[in-house]
């Protein structure tokens, strides 16, 4: 273990350098000194806010059937992207148009509908692969690790064959999609819209967990699995409950991140995956708490570090993704909600 | 059991250990024999292409199974580490004229291959000393994303290489325009790595690092230092992967971002898990049959039938492992183990009534 004032320095320098550096130093950046380009960090703090909604929505999902199964799911940047394709398709369909969709021509129904038809099949999928290939081996992690990392390679194949490496269109409803205007600067509406549903998710989500029996169940599953069976309740039940909950969260992040990209395109999986490790990573494997924080976090350094490094530098804000995984393992192993076991 | 009985027992069981060591060191002599004689009759084909690169995946993935095995801990970021040794090999000879990315340095090779070996081993003392306060899930995972952030390092990075990659790395000239020497380095290097590991499990470095493997609270109060021992082991393996990443980026003449992705890096974890993730013999066996299974699998008649071709590779290597992950865990190593327990059994009944005369033999000697 690291001295506590060791431990402490890395947290707080880091920070007060980054604070100084932003409201004051930052010339020559995209953004400029936060003291005299408030509008622009509003909009870079906005950014990072309505990024971690949707980075909330997908890692919640993956750290919700973590937290009680112990299963870290490989698959779920498969699910996600698998999700995108299968509302690019329903969209296409009702808007009557292949290519070139604008999302003016994208109905608020145009946009739900294919939410939650997308969410509905990859809950399917995830239920499917449950059953099939992780019940039997419950608490061989690694193994379960495995299995799910060969169907997202299966996953990722499949797809590709079957809707190409051409980037394929998925828009937001054009109800949402306008601009307004914050301390003088224009900001996109959909973002706003994206933080929303994400909010939405998120409160739904504590509802479920904490106002619910089978919430109650699955936090008490958290803590103390073999208890939760020994009192006579059907875990195997609400392990498939959960499993199919996790995987339409990433079903509805597929959906949310595939109109925030515009498009739908291969390799966003590996990407997604990426995100929700980091998130998880950040915020503790199995805390719904933790994603919120880890999600907040990750999309902060995602926003504001092209913003406020130099320009002609933005290329290592890169960099600052893995300073903020390295600062939060030196001093969390476990992530800031983890617990260590 | 009385004292008297329970001697004999151990004397055979002893034996019987010391057969078995010997067997499976007899025939991984017997292969590295058949390895160093290959360029004499095999294709040119077979050994400068789908057996110089089984010599280096399986480098890589035996520091898959040299962390696996001994220190308990699964690794993502063995390809990535391969890729930092190439990434270094290909800024660092490329030669400051040349039309490439990078930051073109136009050093001597082999004053390329220590800076690329020194960065990577400093590389991997740092990811090492960081994730090694975990194990299990969470180091698979933490390495996992070492792998994809290291993959939008070179990727975004440009001065270091950008995604078109750096182009035109040329080999030293002892292996310039000689791919069967080249062959030939990588099975010495292939032997010393795998002798090395070997010898390392049994010095006290190695012996306690499957303590702490096994039991790291109580190696944590015997006074061994847990995430130390942890990171060194990382960080050797680290280097190791280094070496194969320098051959393979000499092999291959260039390096990009694409080649170190999440898709090869999971490329490299089946064929340790081809393989069988705790058996060091089982990289070059998960090797050799993914990269033949690259190479030769569009040849047979059928499969252009079933509507798998080459394109669709990746289908089978998922297929692959998922078959072997649901079947046997161990990977191919595990079902010729559990081929032999089973045939071991099949002899053991069959001289419960009347002993095969080699059994027997064997058997009966003190």
């Amino acid at each position: 273990m690291l001295p506590r004032w060791v431990s402490r320095a890395a947290v707080w320098v880091p920070l007060a350098a980054a604070a100084l550096w932003v409201l004051v130093l930052a010339r020559n950046t995209s953004a400029g000194p936060a003291i005299r380009e408030p509008g622009e960090f509003v909009v870079t703090l906005l950014d990072g806010v309505t990024f971690a909604g949707l980075l909330f929505v997908v890692a919640s999902g993956f750290t919700l059937i973590f937290g009680l199964m112990r299963t870290v799911n490989m698959a779920h940047g498969s699910l996600f992207l698998g999700a995108a394709y299968v509302a690019h398709e329903i969209q296409t369909n009702m808007v009557g148009k292949d290519a070139n969709i604008d999302a003016r021509d994208v109905s608020l129904l145009a946009w739900i509908l294919p939410l939650l038809a997308a969410g509905a099949v990859v809950a399917l999928l995830g239920l499917l692969m449950q059953q099939l290939l992780l019940r039997w081996n419950q608490g061989q992690d690694l193994r379960q690790a495995l299995i799910t990392l060969a169907i997202s390679v299966i996953a990722a194949d499949q797809l590709l064959a079957h809707f190409g490496g051409v980037a394929q269109p998925l828009k937001w409803p054009g109800a949402v999609t306008h601009f307004f205007e914050i301390v003088g600067e224009r900001y996109a509406t959909s973002r706003l819209f994206m933080l929303g549903v994400a909010l939405l998710v998120g409160a739904l989500l504590w509802l479920w967990l904490n106002r619910t029996r089978m919430g109650m169940v699955i936090r008490a599953g958290v803590d103390d699995q073999e208890m939760v069976r020994a009192l006579g309740i059907n875990i195997t039940l609400v392990f498939a409950i959960t499993f199919v909950v996790g995987s339409f969260l990433a079903g509805v992040g597929g959906v949310l991140g595939g109109s925030f990209a515009g498009s739908v395109a291969p390799g966003v999986d590996g990407a997604w995956l990426l995100n929700s490790l980091v998130v998880v990573i950040i915020g503790g494997l199995g805390s719904v708490k933790g994603a919120v924080a880890g999600s907040l976090l990750y999309g902060m350094v995602v926003a504001l570090s092209p913003a406020y490094l130099p320009a002609g530098y933005t290329y290592y804000s890169v960099i600052f993704t893995f300073a903020l995984l390295a600062v939060v393992l030196a001093v969390r192993p476990a992530g800031l909600y983890g617990r260590v076991e | 059991m009385s004292p008297t009985g329970a001697a004999p027992g151990r004397a055979q069981s002893r034996r019987t250990l010391r057969r078995l060591l010997s067997a499976r060191n007899v025939v991984v002599a017997a292969a590295t024999a058949l390895a160093l004689l290959l360029p004499l009759f095999g294709s040119n084909f077979f050994v400068e292409f789908v057996m110089t690169r089984t010599m280096i995946l399986g480098i890589a993935a035996a520091t898959i199974v040299f962390l696996a095995a001994y220190g308990g801990m699964v690794s993502l970021a063995q390809y990535l580490l391969a890729g930092v040794a190439g990434f270094m090999v290909g800024n660092a000879v490329v030669a400051q004229d040349a039309w490439s990315k990078g930051l073109k340095l136009g050093w001597n090779p082999w004053v390329a291959v220590l800076f690329a070996l020194a960065v990577t081993t400093a590389v991997a003392f740092v990811l090492g000393a960081l994730a090694s306060r975990t194990t299990g899930i969470y180091f698979l995972m933490i390495t996992l994303t070492y792998a994809v952030i290291g993959y939008y390092v070179f990727g975004s990075i440009t001065p270091l290489s950008g995604f078109g990659g750096i182009t035109g790395i040329d080999p030293p000239g002892l292996f310039e325009d000689h791919p069967q020497r080249m062959y030939l380095a990588l099975v010495v290097l292939s032997v010393l790595v795998y002798v090395a590991f070997r010898v390392l499990a049994v010095t006290p470095f190695g012996l306690a690092l499957q303590g702490i493997r096994d039991d790291p609270v109580r190696m944590a109060s015997l006074g061994f230092n847990v995430s130390l021992h942890r990171t060194l082991a990382f960080t050797l393996a680290g280097f190791t992967a280094g070496l194969a990443g320098v051959f393979n980026v000499w092999w291959n003449g260039q390096i990009d971002p694409t080649s170190i992705s999440i898709g090869p890096t999971l490329d490299l974890l089946i064929v340790a898990v081809i393989g069988g993730t705790l058996s060091l013999e089982g990289a070059w066996l998960g090797a050799f049959v993914f990269v033949a299974a690259n190479n030769y699998l569009r040849n047979l008649p059928l499969v252009d039938h079933i509507g798998i071709t080459e394109a669709r590779f990746n289908t089978i290597v998922g297929v692959l492992v998922l078959l072997i992950m649901i079947l046997s865990p161990d990977g191919l190593a595990g079902i010729i183990d559990r081929i032999r327990l089973g045939l071991r059994r099949l002899v053991h009944l069959s001289r419960g009534s009347g002993a095969g005369p080699a059994e027997a033999a064997a058997g009966s000697k003190p």
